[in-house]
């Protein structure tokens, strides 16, 4: 499977996250084991200026054939629909012109990341540069390329979204769409690839134990749980990170920060500030997808009882208490 | 006079394009450009000052540590609120390991292969040096790749992931390591020694850092078979010891927080000496930037408003602003660093030729050889048990500045809290400095200076030597039009 891959406005981020996929020999060697080659690359060709100008326009014009576009970064429209903000250096072309283009002639296209899936952190605020993903602007449906797009194949748009994205959420969507084992069904309702977005972040969470008890951090560094008080969506956000860990061993949690979200649309505009918890009462608005939030009330009131000491004054330091000492063995 | 305009260039981090103005076969003039604009510094007002730390590291996924600790920093100073040591160690341990990959990355990924390509295949050394650093598909990067992963673990275990962690806080960093993750950390260090000095060095990191002048790095080079040696025996025979020369003015603003002020120090190097830094000297340009025009203003009270019809302003041709230190154009990056740190090796180098291809480069690789080492004691220093983080609240009113170096040279950020709101935020990134357009007086950026004089054949489309120059600098673009 022939990749091309276009970088419009983003910050180069899902590249470099997927250049740390573990593999033994590298994780270029590991997609073309699988039979996955990158024809172009901004960040990895050989081809530059005029060549790659020139590869390009074959692709856009049907003469050199490719299989997948993988867009990272956000389509910029502005100022004023122009496409100006982002032009493609060397080509006097705006971007999303070419990505349009080469999107009509691809077999599979993929949103590499959140900007290119919803319009990211680009699409914040005000909007001024008219930013927006492939197909979707935030939660709606359209984006650049509008709600009906299907590509050759006839999957929409996948949106191998995360800011950035986990290695494996790409390398593992490339190696099933390269042995054609990836059909529609495999696209949640947001059109992301289920096997890592029908999870929550909070499954293998580091801090589960705190969860439980409801034994919470109040400030940056503190053991116990964020979602209370430092404004954590794990409870909400779709993405396996706490059973797939960075490099062998971290994840945002693992790491002791909240999570955002960053594979959720809109996460760049959560109303609130990110590292703080809205509530009513005393209780936090956003509670877990996954239950009644009137059992989610009456456990936390139940298990906030009977929480160990050991877990409770854990929560608020970074050093957890030691377990309390074996009932067999010499004593002192 | 012709005018050559190259783009899109590619293994750079973002997006330039180049146009030269050519005659008898000579650069005359060169106009560098950003053509894209991202606008971080207006859609952080308004914010939570706190949610900096959540948006800044997106302006940069190559860079995006460097750019929180400068958040952090300028959070910090606005509190004035100073860290407790083992948040200071951890700090320098996550940013020495995002700018050693960087400085890596660039050299296997996005530099190398311009020398693999067929346009030197009559060179003696070409056959060689094609199979090993060919782009995507040369040896090197099954060395390299892997062995980067295993040198980010450094980032899972003290900062949960990267790129866009938010481990980073003013009072020091989210997550105590536990003993035996200090043990595991040492480990991950040791095994990435072992990387460099098999693989790029083919030397004791401390053997390559010793070295003092040209001979002594041509004679190295002669004797030993590493990427290092590949790369410094090819710009050798190539003369890129004397191509590339910018202005010779460099800045850095200082790295690595320690007792008594940075490791790597602070300051400007002209005409072959240190002077101290005055942050105040520094302006913005916008005469030659698609953004509406007015006088240039120091970073605290900048601005940045982008044009609606860029075509409206013919004097400009980049989304990138002119910063300027004291009204002139400066160089930052791992040269300048090395530079004001008194490392002899790079001073003998741009004594002799001025900064350069291979002067660039060089300084990157001893700044890996010397940093590992530190980073080795970095770790021995932290204390479990101790704490990483101090408390502390944003002020409702306040101006912080967070001054910092990335891999590729100086960043700041300038930040005004008021109501307990971002204010204001304006940031000055490495490329920035170094790939900046002309300012008001007609003075070129760094980039621009050093394309000028470089040779171009009659019908050359692509000059290498215009590649090996532009990619010296190590460019992140995403950066500059953050």
């Amino acid at each position: 499977m022939k990749i091309l891959w276009l970088q419009a406005s983003g910050c180069g981020g899902c590249t470099q996250s997927l250049l740390g996929a573990e593999s033994r020999r590298g994780v270029l060697a590991r997609l073309a084991g699988g039979g996955v080659e990158l024809v172009f690359h901004p960040a990895l060709a050989e081809a530059s200026g005029d060549e790659a100008l020139a590869l390009l326009a074959a692709a856009a014009d049907g003469t050199l054939a490719f299989d997948a576009l993988c867009v990272e970064g956000a389509l910029l429209r502005g100022p004023n629909g122009s496409g100006r903000f982002h032009v493609l250096a060397g080509s006097g072309v705006p971007m999303i012109d070419w990505v349009r283009r080469l999107a009509a002639r691809a077999r599979h296209v993929l949103a590499i990341g959140s900007c290119t899936a919803y319009g990211g952190i680009a699409a914040s605020g005000d909007n001024l540069l008219e930013a927006c993903g492939l197909q979707f602007d935030g939660a709606e449906p359209g984006g650049l390329l509008g709600a009906d797009f299907r590509a050759g194949s006839g999957l929409p748009v996948v949106n191998v979204a995360g800011c950035p994205i986990h290695a494996d959420w790409v390398v593992d969507t490339l190696l099933a769409l390269a042995a054609g084992a990836f059909a529609a069904g495999d696209l949640d309702a947001l059109q992301r690839p289920r096997f890592y977005s029908e999870q929550l972040v909070h499954h293998g969470c580091p801090k589960n134990e705190f969860y439980e008890f409801k034994a919470s951090a109040q400030k940056p560094s503190d053991l116990g749980c964020l979602m209370e008080n430092l404004g954590c969506k794990g409870t909400q956000a779709h993405a396996d990170c706490n059973v797939r860990p960075w490099y062998g061993v971290g994840s945002c949690l693992r790491g002791g920060f909240s999570c955002i979200a960053c594979t959720e649309p809109g996460f760049e505009e959560p109303g609130h500030p990110f590292m703080a918890t809205p509530k009513v009462a005393g209780i936090p608005i956003g509670l877990p997808l996954d239950m009644p939030k009137a059992w989610f009330v009456a456990l936390a009131a139940l298990s906030k009882s009977a929480t160990p000491k050991r877990v409770r004054e854990s929560a608020t330091r970074d050093h957890p208490l030691p377990l309390p000492s074996t009932k067999k063995g010499p004593r002192p | 006079m012709s005018r050559l305009v190259i783009g899109p260039f590619n293994r750079v981090e973002g997006d330039l394009e180049v146009a030269l103005d050519v005659a008898d076969g000579r650069v005359r003039g060169a106009e560098v450009s950003a053509s894209l604009y991202r606008g971080f510094e207006n859609l952080l007002v308004g914010r939570d000052p706190l949610d900096a730390l959540v948006l800044v590291p997106r302006i940069c996924g190559i860079c995006s540590v460097s750019q929180s600790a400068a958040a952090a920093a300028a959070l910090a100073a606005a509190a004035g609120l100073v860290m407790p040591a083992n948040g200071r160690l951890a700090q320098n341990l996550i940013h020495c390991c995002e700018n050693l990959a960087d400085h890596l990355t660039h050299f296997y990924c996005f530099f190398m292969p311009d020398f693999a390509r067929d346009g030197y295949a009559g060179a003696p050394w070409h056959a060689g040096v094609a199979e090993r650093f060919r782009a995507q598909r040369g040896s090197a990067l099954a060395d390299w790749l892997p062995a980067r992963t295993d040198f980010l673990r450094v980032l899972g275990y003290l900062a949960g992931k990267w790129p866009h962690t938010l481990a980073l806080q003013p009072g020091g960093t989210t997550r105590a390591i536990t003993p035996t993750e200090k043990v595991r950390l040492a480990e991950v260090l040791r095994e990435f020694r072992d990387f460099l000095e098999t693989t790029l060095f083919a030397d004791a990191l401390e053997a390559f850092a010793a070295l003092d002048s040209p001979a002594a790095l041509a004679a190295w080079a002669e004797a030993r078979d590493g990427d290092l040696a590949r790369f410094v025996r090819v710009a050798l025979a190539l003369g890129l010891e004397r191509v590339g020369r910018a202005g010779d003015r460099f800045l850095s603003f200082g790295a690595y927080a320690a007792a008594g002020g940075p490791l790597l120090p602070r300051g400007v190097w002209q005409d072959g000496a240190a002077l101290a830094l005055d942050p105040a000297a520094i302006v913005e340009d916008v005469s030659h930037a698609w953004l509406e025009d007015g006088a240039a203003l120091p970073p605290a009270a900048g601005e940045t408003r982008p044009l609606a019809d860029p075509d409206a302003k013919p004097a400009a041709y980049s989304w990138c602003k002119a910063p300027r230190y004291a009204g002139r154009a400066v160089e930052t990056g791992a040269l300048a660093r090395q530079l004001l740190a008194g490392q002899p090796l790079a001073a003998s180098l741009v004594a002799a030729h001025g900064g350069s291809v291979l002067a660039r480069v060089v300084a990157r690789m001893s700044e890996v050889a010397r940093l590992l080492p530190q980073m080795e004691q970095w770790l021995r220093e932290i204390a479990p048990g101790e704490p990483f983080c101090a408390e502390w609240t944003a002020p409702q009113d306040a101006h912080g500045v967070g001054l910092v170096e990335a891999a590729r040279g100086a960043l700041g950020h300038w930040l005004t809290i008021e109501r307990g709101r971002i204010a204001g935020y304006q940031i000055v990134a490495p490329t920035t400095w170094n790939f900046s357009p002309r300012d008001a007086a007609g003075q070129p950026g760094a980039l621009e200076q050093a394309l000028v004089g470089l040779p171009v054949g009659a019908g050359e489309r692509n000059p290498p030597i215009v590649q090996h120059v532009v990619r010296s600098f190590d460019p992140c673009m995403v950066c500059t039009v953050h």
